[in-house]
């Protein structure tokens, strides 16, 4: 259920604007459905049943949400505490994907933005500093950095536009400026990476004295497999955060001790597979590695071609062939700079021609309008890039894309 | 004995930079041992990328403390790092505002002129900007191994005139350069006023065959009974 990369205008794609009051929610008032759920799902987590778990959380919860919660958020954790022995860390859970479906659906305001950020920071210090004895499915393990990340890409945002702001939000952002600072940000996955040893754990199963990865990430010496799997996807989340910042070198760096060449854990979850390659195509681009890119895209584009259909029913159905015609846009970039026809897969093949051939073919021309192509392409595919400094509350901010999207252009003079 | 022990601790605190933009890359309190080791950098006539960086990311989360002249270090540093692309790497770090500014838009300049291999352009911009370029010691030496670099890649033989052109010296000081390649990189002097470069992957193309789609002729040979 993570959110859309490119929910990059929070007020204006979704024009709901909720004010509690216009929409009969009574934050308090469970329905019998949602106790059935906490209580169940609190059971399970208890018992450390992930295949139930893993029900609950990806359909289960959809369910519910289009049934009942289309246009309202769930009900609020001080609601449903007492239905869970007000467990801690499962209310921390609970608010998560609050948030998670408040972002997803509805239009978060600047104090909701803020509350997320301070319970993730709970959420996220008891993870790192606690004793978790927990097992939870990958995909919400996934989810949860995808998600972070996501929120603070849409709070920088958000942010950046000065323009539609009122005296109370700016009193607010000043006040709360620790809220998504990217430097919390930063340390908090770096800390996830840290905390569980996850470098040396893949360093050690090369030697085979580990079975993580054979494992799923699992563990099932009566374990617990959060902090690990956290560990792991936050390199990715790394990868993606320097992305957003234009950091490329770095983020491949972050990457590195996931060999993408081999089986691993990043390939369990679609959407961990989908975020990690796309990121490290486009690094690569950006480096000019045209051919590492064009090599990976192919692998993946062909996955995806191949196996979209199982995922149709899936809420991440739209991300996946978005993702997939951005992947498509920037091979056609690749291949018009660097032209390696022979590494794609002639589905691949005919495929960019399809949607890419004409536009290509004009891409090859050294003309004025050539430019302009690159620049769509480019500005259409790119991830949307983030101011990570507070911004002047005078001024506004200068868009970022244009400025990458010169420098790609710049080898063409 | 005192060169000696600033030596080492040159050594010691690059050391300790390193590992902090390791292990502790994400932290503000840093900003100023990055700083220092810019100027480290340039002094001893090291190089380290990720540290640059690693402080260009610190200036885009606090653009307050940015300073304009380790930035500027930085990407002349990175120029002479070239071919590696650190330059638009430490550039897409750079907020546009400035690097509209000077003594940027100059650096992007040159940075332009060397990519596209206008060698020429690129002195003559050199020497109007010697002041900012001055401050970084093997400035010109760097770039001159590029260019020497990149005839490489290009030409089996290199006529005397380009060379000089392309690493902006003649007469006796050429000569040196000349013969400088070639106990290094094997270059030797042609006949007439040519240089001779040796062969490698770039300057000598050739036809490759294709491994992978090659089908043995015995494989198709079976099957010639059934088409006549």
């Amino acid at each position: 259920m993570s959110a859309s990369y490119d929910y990059d205008d929070a007020d204006g794609h979704r024009q709901m604007q909720l004010s509690q009051q216009d929409i009969a929610y009574d934050p308090n008032f469970v329905p019998e459905y949602v106790k059935s759920f906490v209580v169940h799902l609190y059971r399970h987590i208890r018992e450390k049943n992930v295949y139930e778990i893993h029900q609950m959380y990806e359909t289960s919860f959809h369910a519910l949400s289009d049934r009942s919660f289309k246009d309202t958020p769930w009900p609020s954790v001080d609601a449903v505490a007492h239905y869970v022995d007000n467990d801690h860390v499962f209310c921390l859970l609970y608010r998560e994907l609050w948030f998670r479906h408040l972002f997803a659906r509805l239009s978060p305001t600047l104090k909701q933005r803020i509350d997320s950020w301070d319970n993730y920071c709970s959420l996220f210090d008891v993870l790192l500093h606690g004793v978790v004895n927990m097992q939870l499915p990958n995909q919400w393990l996934w989810d949860m950095v995808d998600e972070f990340v996501y929120q603070f890409q849409s709070f920088c945002q958000y942010r950046a536009k000065m323009k539609n702001k009122t005296e109370q939000e700016i009193v607010l952002l000043r006040q709360y400026d620790q809220a998504w600072n990217v430097y919390g940000v930063l340390n908090y996955l770096q800390a996830f990476v840290e905390k569980s040893a996850i470098i040396q754990i893949l360093d050690r199963e090369k030697e085979g004295l580990e079975q993580f990865t054979a494992n799923d990430g699992y563990d099932y010496d009566g374990g617990s497999n959060v902090l690990k799997v956290l560990g792991y996807f936050s390199m990715v989340g790394l990868l993606r955060v320097h992305c957003l910042l234009g950091d490329y070198q770095t983020g491949l760096k972050c990457l590195q001790p996931i060999d993408i060449s081999q089986k691993g854990v990043y390939l369990i979850v679609i959407g961990s597979h989908i975020a990690t390659i796309y990121h490290y195509g486009f690094a690569c681009l950006m480096l000019r590695r045209y051919v590492d890119t064009i090599r990976e895209f192919n692998k993946i584009l062909l996955y995806i071609y191949m196996t979209k259909q199982f995922h149709q029913k899936s809420s991440q159905y739209e991300q996946i062939l978005k993702k997939n015609e951005q992947m498509y846009a920037l091979l056609a970039i690749c291949i018009s700079l660097c032209p390696q026809v022979n590494l794609l897969d002639e589905t691949v093949n005919s495929q960019l021609c399809e949607k890419y051939g004409e536009k290509m073919v004009r891409m090859q021309k050294f003309e004025e309008e050539a430019f302009s192509i690159y620049d769509e392409l480019f500005s259409y595919a790119c991830p949307k890039f983030i101011t990570p400094s507070a911004p002047c509350f005078e001024e506004p901010l200068v868009n970022y894309n244009q400025v990458h999207c010169n420098h790609v252009n710049l080898p063409l003079l | 004995m005192e060169r000696e022990m600033q030596k080492q601790q040159q050594e010691e605190s690059s050391y300790t930079v390193e590992q902090l933009v390791t292990f502790n890359p994400y932290n503000p309190d840093i900003l100023p041992d990055l700083e220092n080791y810019v100027n480290e950098q340039v002094s001893s006539q090291t190089y380290s990328l990720d540290a640059n960086l690693c402080l260009l990311r610190h200036y885009q989360f606090e653009p307050d403390r940015m300073s304009i002249q380790i930035v500027s270090h930085i990407l002349i540093k990175a120029l002479m790092a070239m071919p590696a692309p650190d330059f638009s790497l430490c550039l897409f770090l750079i907020p546009e505002k400035v690097q509209m500014e000077e003594p940027f838009k100059t650096l992007i300049v040159l940075s332009h002129y060397l990519e596209t291999g206008r060698f020429c352009q690129f002195w003559d911009e050199v020497a109007k900007s010697r002041r900012l370029l001055e401050a970084v010691p093997g400035f010109e030496q760097a770039i001159q191994a590029y260019a020497g670099h990149v005839l490489s890649l290009t030409y089996q033989k290199v006529p005397r005139a380009v060379l000089a052109e392309a690493i902006n010296i003649e007469g006796p000081s050429l000569d040196k350069f000349i013969e400088h390649q070639a106990v290094n990189s094997g270059w030797a002097l042609g006949k007439g006023q040519l240089i001779v470069i040796p062969k490698n992957e770039f300057n000598h193309p050739e036809l490759k065959k294709s491994g992978g789609d090659i089908v043995p002729l015995e494989h198709i040979a079976r099957i010639f009974p059934i088409l006549g």
